[in-house]
């Protein structure tokens, strides 16, 4: 794998706390770009960017159609639509239908960010109630990416990581606690 | 603003490069077979959509789908159908609905017709939804609805006006946020797993084919509705699309796009001031803007 350019994270709505334990953790010095895509019934993603942003030492916003992705920022799947990456490295948003129930997909997101990034691209899986995200981080790794998934045990819901695990496997498998310092190790090379 | 990310590094070439090939092969025939062009489209989602189609039709790869695109031409409606996915929802987004409820309907009851462009109307849910609108508002008696697509199966599914009844919870939600005075049940009938929209709805509306990047201006109208379609457009093909719209709005029509649609890179969008910004309403200038020489 090459430096990391980019991170992908996934998971659902009972993530919030273990998106907010990884991404309070990470290094200000961190240039990749972080793409989140949370699963939530909520219309709108305000509430979550401002929850982040408050604990975060790196912007955390929606993502924006046709904008360009950022490097250092954390960048939120927008509700309701799924969210893409297009070659030339710019978001776009699609409301094809429900991937795994869900929409904005982990499966979609991921898929797209691995064509864009392939071997420069880390996939973290966190706790989650449905298999979203699996096929998404299989094809990661297909490319050349890695994978890391919070262990099963430690998840409050261990269905996402666990389908993960089955259908991709995973370079590091780790504890909540231990994700931000792998992620900082990894990409402060 | 945070600075563009001209440091995140450039893409690698390797295995998926022969994906794009193909996609550009299918789109090349689609286009040399059948006349679409579809290759003004923001290639993620289309190469999704190619791949899903070539899964769908048990081809093992999308230059295996390019075959029946070349000798197959009775597949080119679901064809189309598998590209432009229809989507839509009844009174999606209800906040934006309540804005054309309380503020939009009532600057178009000025006009003595009101005439509306559905762009992109997929299976036709808004189209209802706009037509018990305008029924609510004592203003359908004038109003005509163009609602158009390019997929010849949606119009068919939006014409017949039969949804799913799965769908019957939310979008009676929908209803009622979006300020809706009866009971969104009055204006269907259900049975076994269906619903069915009165047919009383579709006395002013108009479906008809057309196509959003080939076809021109359709009709002038009062306002035009046309979300979550451009998002699938490339920039150049957005820009070209809003230049459509300006020239088939009167001076001071308003347009409708879907709530996550940034109109920052279509010069177009020049044309067109906020009206309710959050919802995007837009509204084109009541002076035409001087041409540019």
């Amino acid at each position: 794998m090459r430096t990391p350019t980019a991170i992908a994270i996934g998971c659902s709505a009972g993530g919030v706390d273990a998106l907010k334990a990884v991404i309070s953790n990470l290094d200000s010095r961190i240039r990749q770009a972080i793409l989140v895509c949370c699963h939530s019934s909520s219309d709108t993603m305000d509430l979550l960017c401002e929850v982040l942003g408050r604990v975060s030492a790196l912007p955390v916003i929606e993502a924006v159609e046709r904008q360009l992705v950022r490097s250092a920022t954390v960048q939120l799947a927008p509700p309701g639509y799924h969210l893409l990456v297009e070659r030339d490295l710019h978001f776009a948003l699609s409301i094809d239908p429900r991937v795994n129930y869900a929409r904005p997909s982990i499966d979609v997101m991921f898929s797209s960010a691995a064509e864009v990034w392939a071997d420069s691209l880390i996939g973290v899986i966190l706790t989650g109630g449905n298999a979203d995200g699996a096929a998404g981080l299989q094809r990661v790794r297909q490319r050349g990416g890695m994978a890391v998934v919070q262990s099963p045990a430690d998840a409050e819901v261990a269905t996402m990581p666990q389908a993960a695990l089955d259908l991709a496997g995973a370079d590091y498998c780790v504890g909540l606690a231990d994700i931000a310092p792998l992620l900082n190790q990894l990409c402060l090379v | 603003m945070y600075g563009c990310a001209t440091d995140v590094d450039k893409p690698a070439m390797n295995t998926s490069d022969l994906d794009t090939i193909e996609v550009e092969l299918f789109v090349q025939a689609l286009q040399r077979r059948h006349g679409y062009d579809f290759s003004q489209y923001a290639p993620a989602s289309l190469t999704r959509r190619v791949q899903q189609l070539a899964d769908q039709m048990e081809c093992k790869t999308i230059s295996g789908l390019i075959e029946h695109v070349l000798h197959e031409p009775q597949l080119l409606p679901r064809l189309l159908e598998g590209l432009t996915v229809p989507a839509s929802d009844m009174f999606r987004d209800p906040a934006m609905f309540r804005v054309l409820r309380e503020q939009v309907l009532p600057l178009l009851a000025s006009y003595p017709q009101i005439n509306i462009w559905q762009a992109g109307c997929a299976h036709g849910q808004e189209v209802y939804s706009l037509a018990i609108l305008l029924e609510e508002a004592g203003l359908y008696e004038r109003s005509q609805i163009f609602a158009t697509d390019l997929s010849e199966r949606a119009l068919e599914q939006a014409e017949a006006g039969i949804y799913n009844a799965r769908e019957a919870q939310q979008w009676s939600r929908n209803y009622q946020a979006s300020g809706g005075t009866h009971s969104l049940a009055d204006y269907y009938s259900a049975r076994y797993n269906l619903l069915k929209l009165d047919q009383r709805l579709r006395r002013h509306v108009t479906f008809a084919r057309h196509n959003l990047v080939a076809d021109g201006v359709f009709c002038e109208a009062h306002l035009i509705l046309c979300r979550n379609v451009l998002i699938y457009f490339s920039n150049p093909l957005q820009d070209r699309v809003l230049s459509l719209f300006r020239n088939s709005l009167v001076r001071g029509g308003f347009l409708g796009l879907g709530m996550r649609e940034s109109l920052d890179y279509a010069s177009a969008a020049a044309n067109f001031s906020a009206f309710a910004e959050p919802v995007r309403i837009y509204r084109l200038a009541s002076q035409p803007e001087p041409a540019l020489s």
